[in-house]
């Protein structure tokens, strides 16, 4: 009898539900708004529509929206990580207690690092290629639209998971990147690492699919006369992003899946006894996690090169050096992954080829800033809230850049490895490049997606901000990382250090005012909708062929399909007056139709982790046959489009642009 | 009606390309697999090397029915592109049983291995071995479930369009087993051996 409730129930067990206050909170508190949403939406009758809207929706644009919702909210919870860590550093010093417990404050950066990596800044990138991507390169759709579907559903399911874990049974506490023997079974025999191993590998997979989708669609789906080289470079941006994804993320597949077959099958890859080698694992997770930083940061470099060109009124200067100098960057960062660990011992002669590699690679992403400061040499500049992101950008991302490369001189790296100088080298490159790019992107994109535009004057405090918050709360971290700071500290006795610590957490109250402003931009822009209508569908005078179709984008994109002759393509016709499309070019178009197995999908993968985490076999191989089922139902269906008329088009268009 | 086939065309080559483009991401996953078994092949942790337990007679026996199980799936597109319905089923069917066969070559040689006390958990060596060699026969079983949709689904449906798109992934895949079987077989069974 014992054996059977212990099949049937795993290694579930009271014992754990959170204990200390701060979790506890969070613990009943995220349950009770998930019920309160729920309760909302079956007040308001609106699960219908919820349904056929967005849950089972294919589309692109919609699969965006709700990419970028779940970031924001997933940032929400990551800044508020942030906000107890340095809670902690600002009181912990000179003996005195800080308010968590140690336990709690390494589950607090573990969450933070894996939350921003995978579920905000992922989250972001993903959702504004999904809303604008198809719409740059004059696409209907994905190339897979309803695969689409399943990526977001798997990153959803892997978010679901990191916070179930608040909820019930604890987080990793082995950060971000979960090194073993720490992570191991011997040390770490509760549920926290699978929560965290399972929701990786299971919205992993999510991107994987995504990077994929993106490179099917950008090789097969470009509008007609739109050669490689007539591409904006956002979508050149995407094509590398997506090639790295292919290439790295199946690395990181491997290395969790090794890391669970350790801790669930007894295996013997990364622990300490048995022949296990854990540097390895530092090796395979870094030959992802390196590709990874350029698979983030090259989307919002694509973004700032389509806005730094529209508000400068101004070709892009040197397009093909931009190009090659993507295509420089996906190849170096495959071999630049051991700067990581310099102090790993494997040698002066690795070493130095990592750093001179490491150096190299700071040589295209120049070349991108210096063609980017030139686009706005002697263009009219618009001083509109992207752009002010944009040069907060420039200054904080050299600044980052420029202590990447002091790093990856191994004789320095020795002194600084590990310190809080490099937690400020990544978050100065991370927010300053990637978050800065998407909420630069959010702004200068909205209205394609919503028909309305957000309020300028508030987007520009907001920038200012997370400028000043950013300024305050990571140059403290430099100096402190200097004088010998570890990081990942919960406390420390020097008590010179505790002003600068207390600096750093004034800078997150900035940030976190930056955040607060940029929802309350949200909010007053929702409300004065009216006002900020987007009649003209093209609100900044835009260069390509996203600001040629009505605002809010029509859900098949385009009613007639654009015949590109020049990379500026938008541009090229406003100029030549050519705006009007006639009645005669409208043909019959076809859509894919909504689709629940997205969400379905997302479903079972999201309970498959939870069975492997709580040793639920029976879930487990309940899910598998699911999942197989599913796909195979789904395979066997061909017709699976519906039939939009030339006539509907046409009507649906002259409505739009009355 | 013509528009119809053109976009059945499109979407048969977008299919294709994603499809290859999904096989590449899994050189890459085999790829990590085989670094960390070359890495871990020594780690023998005072129990068995490869040399000692890896028996290249099985290992010969499954690759010569995942060769001939690759010639009838190439047999079964060419039929079904020749309209020969039952030729290509009856092609199918062999490469299935083939592949049932390699499979229970494989588990026979995985229970002899842990029955001997040479599991997974004994040293790295055997962990990496377990999980590369393990990894290729997950692969076969979704190749051996997807192939067996397949023969209904062309029973039912003849030569088709979609029948002959929908196969010919199918042959893509097990095709790329193959080769990577080829790799198993000399980097694992034959490099134990060198």
């Amino acid at each position: 009898m014992n054996e059977f409730i212990q099949f049937i129930l795993g290694r579930l067990s009271i014992e754990y539900f959170p204990k200390d206050p701060v979790t506890l909170g969070a613990a009943i508190g995220m349950p009770l708004t998930v019920l309160g949403l729920v309760g909302l939406i079956t007040y308001l009758k609106r699960w219908n529509w919820l349904w056929s809207n967005w849950l089972t929706s294919v589309d692109a644009k919609k699969i965006g929206i709700m990419y970028i919702i779940v970031a924001i909210i997933m940032l929400l919870r990551g800044v508020a990580d942030a906000g107890m860590l340095r809670l902690q550093t600002a009181l912990a010093a000179n003996g005195a207690a800080g308010p968590f417990s140690t336990d709690t404050f390494q589950q607090v950066f573990t969450a933070h690092g894996t939350i921003m990596i995978f579920f905000v800044a992922m989250g972001l990138a993903f959702g504004i290629i999904n809303c604008v991507m198809p719409l740059m390169i004059g696409a209907r759709d994905m190339a897979f639209p309803l695969l689409n579907a399943v990526s977001f559903w798997l990153f959803a399911a892997g978010m679901v998971l990191v916070n179930m874990s608040l909820v019930f049974g604890g987080f990793s506490n082995g950060g971000w990147l979960g090194y073993p023997p720490l992570t191991g079974l011997e040390y770490n025999p509760g549920p926290g690492v699978d929560y965290w191993i399972w929701s990786l590998q299971v919205a992993g997979i999510g991107s994987l699919l995504t990077g994929i989708n993106f490179v099917t669609t950008i090789l097969k789906n470009r509008a007609p006369g739109m050669t490689l080289m007539k591409m904006p470079i956002f979508p050149w941006s995407v094509l590398v992003m997506s090639v790295l994804i292919m290439l790295a993320f199946p690395i990181l597949t491997v290395t969790l899946a090794l890391l669970g077959l350790d801790r669930t099958m007894g295996m013997h890859f990364f622990t300490s006894d048995a022949g296990g080698n854990p540097m390895m694992y530092i090796n395979l997770i870094w030959a992802w996690g390196h590709p990874e930083v350029y698979i983030l940061v090259l989307p919002a470099f694509g973004i700032f090169s389509e806005i730094v060109a529209t508000y400068s009124k101004k070709v892009l200067f040197g397009y093909k050096t931009m190009v090659w100098a993507l295509l420089a960057i996906m190849f170096l960062s495959f071999i630049v992954w051991q700067h990581h660990f310099f102090t790993m011992g494997a040698g002066a002669n690795v070493n130095a080829f990592f750093g001179i590699m490491t150096m190299v690679i700071a040589v295209p992403t120049g070349v991108k800033i210096f063609n980017w400061l030139f686009t706005m040499y002697g263009g009219r500049i618009a001083f509109k809230a992207p752009m002010i992101w944009f040069l907060a950008f420039v200054v904080t991302f050299t600044i980052g850049g420029v202590t990447g490369v002091m790093m990856a001189v191994p004789a320095l790296d020795f002194q600084v490895h590990n310190t809080m100088f490099l937690v400020a080298h990544f978050h100065n490159v991370i927010i300053g490049g990637v978050v800065f790019g998407f909420f630069a992107g959010m702004m200068h994109w909205f209205p394609k997606i919503f028909g309305f535009r957000l309020h300028d004057g508030l987007g520009k405090l907001s920038a200012l901000f997370w400028l000043i918050g950013f300024i305050l709360a990571f140059i403290p971290l430099y100096i402190l990382g200097l004088m010998g700071a570890v990081r990942r500290i919960d406390s420390y006795s020097d008590p010179t250090w505790q002003p600068l610590f207390i600096t750093s957490g004034i800078g997150v109250l900035f940030i976190a005012g930056g955040i607060g402003l940029f929802v309350l931009q949200l909010a007053y822009s929702i409300w004065k909708r009216k006002q900020l209508r987007d009649e003209t569908g093209d609100p900044w005078d835009g260069r390509t062929l996203e600001w040629s179709v009505p605002s809010p984008a029509p859900h098949y994109n385009f009613a007639v399909q654009p015949v590109v002759a020049e990379r500026d393509e938008w541009w090229r016709r406003k100029q030549q007056g050519r705006t009007h499309v006639e009645r005669s070019e409208y043909v019959d178009i076809w859509l894919p139709k909504n689709s629940p197995v997205g969400l379905v999908i997302g479903v079972l993968a999201g309970l498959f982790g939870f069975s492997i985490i709580w040793h639920l076999w029976w879930l487990m191989a309940i899910c598998i046959v699911a999942i197989i089922i599913v796909v195979i139902r789904r395979t066997l269906i061909d017709d699976n489009e519906h039939h939009i008329s030339a006539n509907e088009l046409f009507h649906e268009a002259a409505k739009a642009s009355r | 009606m013509n528009s119809v086939t053109n976009r059945k065309i499109e979407k048969y080559e977008k299919a294709e390309l994603g499809f290859w483009l999904y096989l590449m991401t899994d050189v890459v996953l085999f790829a990590s697999l085989f670094a960390t078994y070359m890495v871990l092949k020594n780690s023998t942790a005072a129990g068995p090397t490869a040399a000692d337990i890896l028996d290249p007679t099985y290992a010969f026996f499954e690759t010569i029915a995942l060769l001939a199980s690759s010639f009838t799936a190439g047999v079964a597109v060419l039929a079904l592109r020749f309209k020969r319905v039952r030729l290509a089923i009856g092609a199918l069917v062999g490469t299935l049983v083939l592949g049932a066969l390699f499979l229970t070559l494989e588990i026979s040689e995985f229970v002899e291995l842990v029955g001997h006390g040479h599991a997974w958990t004994q040293s790295a060596f055997l962990s990496g071995f377990f999980t590369l060699v393990a990894t290729h026969g997950i692969h076969i079983t979704i190749g051996l479930i997807w192939g067996s949709v397949m023969i209904a689904y062309i029973f039912k449906k003849g030569s088709t369009a979609d029948s002959l798109r929908k196969l010919t992934l199918f042959s893509l895949f097990w095709h790329f087993l193959d080769l990577v079987w080829i790799f198993i077989f000399t980097i694992v069974y034959l490099g134990a051996h060198l």
